[in-house]
């Protein structure tokens, strides 16, 4: 199986420092918003990256489909680098990757009919006619279990969940085998998050899509997922396959989250055991940015910052003897 | 009986007409109890607590029913007599701590306000008592925190002020409306434990309002399950939840996915809850319900008892309750 998208050693910073006249006593100061981030997606899988706010999961989504611009590393769609190229090259590889927002009742433009919606990524086609542009958004509409009448109506006339399927139907328009979805259920309740899921995961069975999934909600992942991918504080703490991420997690942050959701048919979990909060990200620890709340922390994590391996950027987990004594 | 809110209607206008948000809700708050309020967006939870403290929006007007407080009745009180009840015996929760604190004043000058409009102490001692209640919720070297603007604290922390803000007078009934959701799970989890430890310590009761099947599991001893704006299932949370009798809840429960088993599939409730001017005929479940009966579209169920808990669907209708109807 080909890696549709390879993220290599990824990097976003923001430049924070407080701007001086000329660079008169300048001192660069910069938020690692994304730090050496390593990551591919087989085609048609899905990846889901999680984490807790300001993680960089978002700025991830923003840097693959192109809406920022990297620090430095490199992001490859089927081999292919983004803003590398002509700028030919350069739109046939967007038309393959499409987003889909978090909040539906942002991302529409509330004045325009939902067909002109879906029809505008379209415009770049130069063989497409406005007869062509129709019958193309009726059939996207179709797909995402709307009716082709639809087209005519405006986004307030349709409920959340409705209008999540509209910005899907906007985003497969230019046959896409890519999605980045970032947070795409967040905004909705879960009887209506349970119906996009599900046809989410119909689309990807019948169009072969490939899937980078965003969101804070374990459980989604859970469900979604083939591949997860933790984040904390801008570098990925754990990634692997779903089963053992949920059953076998290795990085102590990954165990805390799992800890920390409520559930259903486990009402006396101890969700108390939970220490400490997320730092800041302007002024973020030293070594692993997680030792001021990890339970295993020893003087090098305090120090030095792990490296992802093996799955898992904790120096804990590749020492065994460490490991064992903390079990006990 | 702490709270009792008896066939609680709630009306808004529209131009000439009203939209009835509210309709019929009873349910009682035992002194300590936990009571979990669940329901999707527009189902009236958040409604339910705003009639409670009596912060209704003024095109919403209480239409008829009762709320009873300690035994005295609340929806009768003018807005002078209300101020005395909220924030001292009633205090309230909201779901965003960033725009439920004053960004001008410190988090200091906020407590010590709230505790003098309550308890009768001067300033000094009201400071002391800020202190207490900020030790209290969690917060380190209160101190040296008391006088810092609520930016400078991260969410979860303003919202251990927001808490503290609400103990300020010991009050016996606390409305948390979300009082975790705009918080990351980590932040949840302490918050959540939080609560239910003063809950437990101060034998306040809480209503918590919450779209968080699993927020309400942890911290509820009983839940009331709405949609469209009346209670739809309501008892111990275990029996709701676990053993649901309504198909709503069943429904809802099983669309929830979850972290340990791999479902292949999520189960779908079709549709959406319905908006206020658009509620069906009838049960306004119907047009979602799989089990859906003929009498379902005509005749509105009542909230029943049926065994531990209390169900309002005409697939548990008895003979004897089917004979009464008619």
């Amino acid at each position: 199986m080909t890696d549709l998208l390879e993220v290599d050693r990824l990097r976003c910073w923001f430049d924070v420092s407080r701007k001086r006249p000329f660079g008169i006593g300048h001192t660069p100061r910069n938020v690692r918003a994304v730090d050496d981030v390593s990551f591919t997606i087989p085609q048609g899988k899905t990846f889901c990256l999680v984490g807790e706010s300001g993680c960089g999961k978002s700025t991830i989504a923003k840097l693959v489909v192109g809406l920022l611009r990297q620090t430095s590393g490199t992001v490859r769609i089927d081999g292919k680098e983004l803003k590398k190229g002509s700028r030919a090259e350069q739109q046939a590889l967007r038309r393959r990757v499409q987003m889909v927002f978090q909040d539906p009742y942002a991302s529409l433009n509330p004045s325009w009919t939902v067909g002109q919606s879906v029809a505008e990524p379209l415009i770049f086609d130069p063989a497409a006619t406005a007869a062509s542009m129709r019958e193309r958004v009726a059939e996207l509409l179709t797909l995402v279990g709307m009716h082709p009448d639809d087209a005519d109506r405006l986004p307030h006339q349709f409920s959340g969940g409705q209008r999540q399927r509209i910005a899907i139907a906007r985003a497969l328009s230019t046959t896409p085998e890519f999605l980045v979805c970032d947070e795409p259920t967040s905004a909705l309740d879960v009887s209506v998050q349970a119906q996009i899921l599900n046809l989410m995961k119909d689309l990807q069975d019948k169009l072969g899509l490939t899937y980078l999934l965003i969101t804070h909600n374990l459980a989604v992942v859970n469900y979604m997922a083939d591949t997860v991918g933790v984040m904390y504080l801008g570098r990925l703490v754990e990634v692997g396959p779903r089963d053992q991420v949920f059953h076998q997690p290795r990085h102590p942050y990954t165990r805390m989250l799992m800890d920390a959701v409520p559930e259903i048919d486990e009402p006396n979990k101890a969700i108390g055991s939970i220490r400490g909060e997320i730092p800041s990200p302007l002024d973020p620890p030293t070594g692993c940015a997680f030792h001021p709340r990890c339970p295993l922390a020893r003087d090098v994590c305090r120090s030095k910052a792990p490296e992802l391996q093996d799955s898992v950027a904790c120096h804990a987990w590749h020492d065994p003897e460490w490991t064992r004594h903390a079990a006990e | 009986m702490l709270l009792t809110v008896d066939n609680l209607c709630v009306e808004f206008r529209q131009g000439k007409t009203s939209l009835t948000a509210l309709d019929n809700v009873s349910f009682k708050i035992a002194e300590g109890e936990v009571l979990g309020i669940v329901g999707e967006s527009g189902a009236g939870k958040s409604l339910t607590g705003s009639a409670v403290i009596g912060l209704l929006q003024s095109t919403g007007r209480i239409a008829s029913g009762s709320i009873r407080f300690q035994g005295r009745e609340l929806t009768v009180l003018n807005e002078r007599d209300y101020r005395r009840i909220r924030g001292r015996e009633i205090a309230m929760i909201f779901q965003d701590p960033s725009t439920s604190l004053n960004p001008l004043f410190t988090i200091g000058t906020q407590l010590v306000r709230t505790i003098r409009t309550h308890l009768n102490l001067n300033a000094q001692a009201a400071r002391k008592r800020a202190i207490e209640l900020l030790t209290e919720v969690g917060i380190q070297a209160p101190e040296d925190r008391i006088d810092v603007y609520p930016h400078q604290l991260s969410g979860g922390m303003r919202q251990r002020v927001v808490i503290a803000l609400a103990l300020a007078a010991e009050p016996k009934l606390i409305i948390a409306d979300e009082p975790t959701t705009a918080l990351d799970v980590s932040t949840q989890a302490q918050i959540m434990a939080l609560l239910k430890r003063i809950a437990s310590t101060h034998g306040m009761a809480i209503m918590l309002v919450s779209h968080d099947m699993g927020v309400i599991a942890q911290m509820s001893d009983r839940v009331a399950v709405m949609y469209a704006g009346r209670v739809i299932e309501i008892g111990e949370v275990d029996e709701v939840l676990n053993h649901s009798r309504h198909p709503y809840t069943a429904g809802l429960i099983a669309s929830i996915p979850g972290l340990r088993d791999n479902q292949p599939r999520l189960n779908q409730v079709r549709g959406s809850m319905p908006r206020l001017n658009q509620i069906p005929e009838g049960c306004a479940f119907h047009p979602r319900c799989d089990r859906a009966m003929d009498c379902c579209r005509s005749r509105k169920p009542a909230l029943l008892p049926q065994g531990k808990v209390s169900v309002a669907c005409h697939l548990h209708d008895t003979a004897e309750t089917a004979e009464d109807l008619q």
